[in-house]
């Protein structure tokens, strides 16, 4: 509770996302992103080790075959200008510093394997969907495409579904309100 | 009108710099509404912490409703807006499967960015997950790529799939988030115990969320014509007949297999079964709306056959509104056509511009010589070249 109000209200921050998001749509005519920028990352990293190997995978030769750079796109800028945001609001709010955020009762290590964990299913998934929850939940709900609303509530199914089994890695202790 | 074209408009570092701002401000509306702590993210599924709920539905519903007025005002072209391509089941299945890594993980992939932009060690860990998991993905890419190319549906909106206007979709993507927030904090309160007081925004804010809604029921989308009516450059394409291509450029165009051409008949069905060119679709039969959505393979040069130009130059127009590219109509329609590859055919006295004007005795579609004629008679004659390809719309955006 005692960091409550450092947040910003959940309403208030969402109605200034989603001007932000309008504002993306109107100057670019894309939404925001995150896990393409994420690919255009690992596909330039395994250019670099094994550029024949990218040559004849036709889904990565699409971003980094002969000679073009995978990182030569609009989602790595936006990818360093969210690194970069995240870091400015942290310095500005004071919220910068080494830590682990962990339920009550999960040791740091514990923790950071879950993550990884979490994170490759995330990876993975968001590749196969096409878009992480910024690239379909937020920007391809907000146009309406039916397949970005297919994939949202998938998601909150997916999460509600395991969450009682997973109860373990969150309940129990203190929790930040909105 | 909006959206820009700003490589076009600014040039490259101009534009680099525009995607950096709007990067770096999502980047700090993530981290400011506390998205940087996984313990945050997650309390929304135990119902201790609504925020993910909160944040995401407002922000979708915000931009919805300022994308819908601005597109219904004519300040936006609804067409030129990427909207995410439909693929059923990768993108119920990839969201199953993001949904379980959410739980574990505590984070989506831009909210971890955010955590780990605030050095936290967990963020670190997810980042170096999902890099994982998007290298999986990459290297298996193309041997599920059945699967993951199944239930494609293309650019599918609600309104279309709902069959209404737009207004009434955001207006019940708007109830749907008032119910969410409302139902949500009831459960919250019983999760904690306690009730949390409502602030002067969660008091006002469902009536001006409504009221936007209820006003583009009432405004509604613009149809085609109106979105024709902004469409300077095609409409100067057509007024110096740019786009009104030869019967001989057709007749090219139909014996070079190198071209992936699809004529369109836009006559009705008793013109049709009197003669067609060879291959040609009838129009009414196939249904724009179905046409435009999955009947054309990219990069296809679409040419539209009437019996004179002034159905033809109808339809290309809403076509043009509707974005498709590479679109032509044939010059003088078919009537020109049989004048000039038609074997002595008796023309039919009083026919109107956009009428039959030859008499064909039977009905044998394209199984006359003129539906395909003879490259050899037509040995590359003279005509002014006009069609050229272009790529259309957006291919990418989103996460893409």
């Amino acid at each position: 509770m005692d960091s409550a109000p450092r947040y910003w209200n959940s309403y208030a921050a969402g109605l200034l996302l989603g001007v932000l998001l309008f504002l993306a749509f109107a100057l670019t005519s894309n939404g925001l992103g995150a896990s393409g920028g994420l690919q255009r990352l690992t596909t330039f990293a395994t250019d670099l080790v094994a550029p024949a190997h990218v040559d004849e995978t036709p889904y990565l030769a699409k971003m980094a075959g002969s000679g073009r750079n995978a990182l030569d796109n609009y989602l790595v800028i936006e990818l360093a200008g969210v690194l970069l945001g995240g870091f400015l609001s942290g310095l500005y709010h004071r919220r910068l510093g080494a830590e682990t955020y962990r339920g009550p009762g999960v040791r740091p290590r514990q923790r950071w394997f879950w993550a990884f964990l979490g994170g490759a299913l995330m990876g993975f998934g968001a590749r196969l969907a096409r878009g992480c929850t910024s690239g379909q939940a937020l920007s391809g709900g907000a146009v309406l495409s039916a397949g970005s609303w297919a994939f949202m509530l998938s998601v909150f199914a997916g999460g509600y579904g395991v969450a009682w089994f997973a109860r373990r890695l969150w309940t129990g202790g203190p929790h930040v309100s909105a | 009108m909006f959206p820009l074209d700003l490589a076009l408009l600014i040039g490259k570092a101009g534009s680099t710099l525009v995607l950096l701002l709007i990067g770096t401000a999502f980047g700090w509306v993530l981290e400011s509404a506390g998205f940087g702590d996984s313990r945050r993210l997650a309390g929304q599924f135990y119902f201790k912490d609504l925020a993910v709920l909160r944040v995401m539905f407002t922000a979708i519903v915000s931009a919805m409703l300022l994308i819908f007025w601005a597109t219904a005002l004519g300040w936006l072209s609804y067409e030129d807006v990427w909207v995410n391509p439909t693929y059923w089941w990768p993108g119920i299945v990839g969201g199953l499967v993001m949904g379980v890594g959410f739980i574990l993980g505590g984070y989506c992939p831009g909210t971890s960015l955010v955590s780990l932009a605030t050095f936290k060690f967990d963020g670190l860990f997810f980042v170096l997950g999902a890099l994982v998991g998007i290298t999986v993905f990459g290297e298996t890419a193309d041997g599920i790529a059945g699967f993951a190319n199944s239930g494609s549906a293309g650019r599918l909106t609600l309104p279309e799939l709902a069959g209404v206007d737009a207004g009434w979709v955001a207006l019940a993507v708007v109830l749907m988030a008032l119910g969410m927030f409302w139902g949500a904090n009831r459960l919250k309160d019983w999760s904690t115990g306690e009730a949390e007081p409502r602030t002067r925004l969660a008091v006002a804010g469902p009536w001006l969320l409504l009221a936007a809604a209820a006003g583009l029921v009432l405004v509604g989308q613009p149809d085609w014509r109106e979105r024709w009516a902004g469409l300077e450059q095609a409409q100067a394409q057509l007024r110096e007949r740019r786009v009104q291509i030869q019967p001989a450029e057709l007749a090219f165009l139909m014996q070079n297999p190198t071209i992936n051409l699809q004529v369109l008949d836009v006559r009705g069905e008793a013109d049709y079964n009197l003669f067609h060119l060879r291959g040609a679709v009838r129009l009414e039969a196939t249904g724009l709306e179905r046409l435009v959505h999955s009947g054309l393979p990219e990069g296809a040069v679409l040419v539209l056959t009437g019996n004179g130009e002034e159905r033809a130059m109808e339809v290309w127009r809403e076509l043009q509104a509707r974005r498709v590219p590479n679109v032509y109509l044939l010059e003088g329609g078919l009537n020109a056509w049989l004048a000039r590859y038609g074997d002595n055919l008796q023309a039919r006295p009083g026919a109107g511009a956009d009428e039959a004007r030859w008499i064909l005795p039977v009905a044998l579609g394209e199984r006359w010589p003129a539906a395909w004629p003879n490259p050899h008679h037509a040995a590359r004659p003279e005509f002014e070249s006009k069609v050229k390809l272009t790529g259309g719309g957006k291919k990418s955006g989103g996460c893409g």
